[in-house]
């Protein structure tokens, strides 16, 4: 009996122990949760959920109850942050819904993290690292898109369109789809500074260094200094860190779910055709639950992995090499132990 | 960050892929052995370091968004049906249609009245249901795989929403457009992580693609 209890796991229950390890050495202590939530949060909250389907059954007692379709909503609905003070909180779970494009419910396993309560850009940024860390666990070619849903939603606003069409052209900037945002300024009469303002920003692609001064200029034109400052302050976390040549700015993340509001971005890894890890910072929902503070955190959508973990026993990341997360943020971890967050 | 890989593109099977294809050949990334005739469906050359499949054009887009292609060519009305999450990097600004509503050259006011649910024959649901949603009109959806001119003509709908090209169908069949819905045309376009992974050669590509648009 000399196997080791890895030995004995397969590449997606290695993957979930170095993410676990990665996150407790950051001070992110796990958080388990209920298979069920009363339906009457998911009900109140559809506008932040990915899918508005969701498993709903009678409890014993009579309550309508649901099986999760997201973890963020039930961890912020759960956790009570005092304030001045930030939890630093993973998890491991099954959610429960509709896939985009599915005709029926999955059973998806998420593995993630979420940074809630007295937060600031340093927050941001480290939940960015860790993001990077973790796709560096899954496969070393990988790449990290940032977006800032707050100043592409200035950079709307100030076209002044019809609600309709603004709408129309958020979704044409998460397709990169530069001749149609033209095609509805032209119809609507916005100018043609701003039409091509918005445009660029669409087609921006590339590390910080090259493209965030491109995003100033926009943003200065679209009276989104602020939005662009907080980009920048997250951004600036991720220079010390190993990771920083794999991040790119691109608008084109929109965020999977309503309630991110700032930072947003989307991890993707060579061979999966879609985003494999999705965050960012949400600090609406927290105000619609009437609480204080601010949030950020991501998820790994483990069931996205399957075209790598096919007959493999190991990621082609660092997935059995939990060290090499050792300085994610350039400085050192900190480490949870049960509820407490100590340093080392 | 990618680069010895092959780019797949996927193309539509008939009239339109060829002339999509002749734009692609045109841009410097042709592809000999397509012209071979034949069976086959995927044509490729190392050199050039492009592959291209002929695949069903409500197909392309499924392609594109799982991955199996890079890029590809789909018409706008297929975008619009199936939604798929992939980039819309150029109108190619060839297969130029509509999509529109139309109905017996004797249709009333019905259209506008908002007493009963519309009866809309369809091979697209999601497009005519926005559509109407967007004017507030409620509607009661037949969906159908073909032949849609029939459906009012046997009181199976009252109306249907179709492609419109020449208008000549719907006039054999006794019937009108009452309303264009969707300018509609084909377009290039990319899988998301493909895009990240080979941006500066797909870039490469939409760039040259674009040139030759605007030469003709």
């Amino acid at each position: 009996m000399n196997e080791s209890i890895t030995d004995v796991m397969n590449a997606e229950e290695r993957l979930v122990f170095a993410l676990r390890a990665l996150f407790w050495r950051y001070g992110y202590r796990p958080y388990r949760m209920s298979k069920f939530e009363e339906y009457d949060l998911y009900a109140k909250n559809k506008d932040f959920l990915i899918s508005e389907d969701v498993i709903v059954f009678t409890d014993k007692g009579g309550r309508l109850m649901a099986l999760k379709p997201d973890v963020t909503l039930s961890i912020v609905n759960s956790v009570r942050v005092k304030k001045g003070e930030v939890e630093r909180l993973c998890y491991n779970e099954n959610v429960y819904r509709v896939p985009k494009g599915g005709v029926s419910f999955s059973e998806i396993m998420q593995t993630g993290l979420e940074c809630i309560g007295d937060i600031d850009a340093y927050c941001v940024g480290e939940v960015l690292c860790l993001a990077a860390a973790s796709l560096d666990l899954i496969s070393q070619r990988f790449v990290l898109d940032v977006s800032h849903i707050g100043l592409l939603s200035a950079a709307v606003a100030s076209l002044s369109l019809p609600k309709d069409a603004a709408r129309k052209v958020c979704g044409y900037v998460s397709a990169k789809n530069v001749h149609e945002i033209m095609s509805v300024c032209r119809e609507n009469g916005v100018s043609e500074e701003k039409a091509n303002a918005l445009s660029e920003l669409t087609s921006l692609y590339g590390t910080p260094s090259d493209v965030m001064p491109k995003v100033k200029r926009i943003a200065e034109l679209f009276f989104a200094e602020a939005e662009y400052a907080e980009l920048s302050a997250a951004l600036s976390v991720l220079e010390t860190s190993p990771f920083r040549d794999r991040v790119r700015v691109d608008f084109s993340i929109v965020g999977d779910a309503g309630y991110y509001n700032g930072v947003v971005f989307k991890g993707f890894v060579d061979g999966v055709p879609e985003a494999v890890l999705s965050g960012g910072r949400y600090d609406g929902l927290l105000k619609k639950m009437k609480r204080d503070g601010g949030a950020a955190g991501f998820a790994v959508y483990l069931d996205t992995l399957a075209p790598i973990f096919r007959g493999k026993e190991s990621f082609p990341g660092n997935g059995a090499v939990t060290e090499s997360a050792e300085s994610v943020t350039g400085k050192k971890p900190v480490y949870a132990k049960g509820c407490d967050i100590y340093e080392v | 960050m990618r680069s010895e890989r092959m780019l797949n593109i996927a193309l539509p099977k008939g009239r339109l892929g060829e002339r999509v294809y002749g734009i692609f050949e045109s841009a410097g990334l042709g592809v000999p052995s397509v012209n071979d005739g034949g069976r086959r469906l995927t044509f490729e050359d190392a050199d050039v370091g492009v592959r291209y499949f002929w695949v069903k054009p409500s197909d392309v887009a499924i392609y594109v968004e799982r991955g199996a292609a890079d890029l590809g060519v789909a018409g706008k009305d297929i975008l619009l049906e199936y939604r798929p999450d992939v980039y819309e990097l150029l109108d190619l600004g060839i297969g130029k249609c509509r999509m529109a509503s139309a109905g017996k050259a004797d249709f009333n006011s019905y259209y506008d009245s908002g007493e009963f649910p519309l009866r809309v024959a369809t091979k697209f649901p999601n497009i005519a249901r926005d559509f109407f949603a967007s004017r507030g009109r409620s509607i009661d959806i037949i969906k159908l795989h073909g032949s849609i001119e029939l459906a009012p003509l046997l009181g199976l709908s009252d109306i249907i929403v179709d492609i419109v090209e020449t208008g000549e169908t719907l006039r054999e069949n006794g019937l009108i457009v009452i309303e264009d819905i969707v300018e509609i045309s084909a377009r290039l376009i990319a899988n998301k992580a493909s895009h990240k992974f080979d941006f500066e050669r797909i870039e490469g590509v939409v760039g040259s693609v674009a040139k030759i648009k605007e030469k003709k």
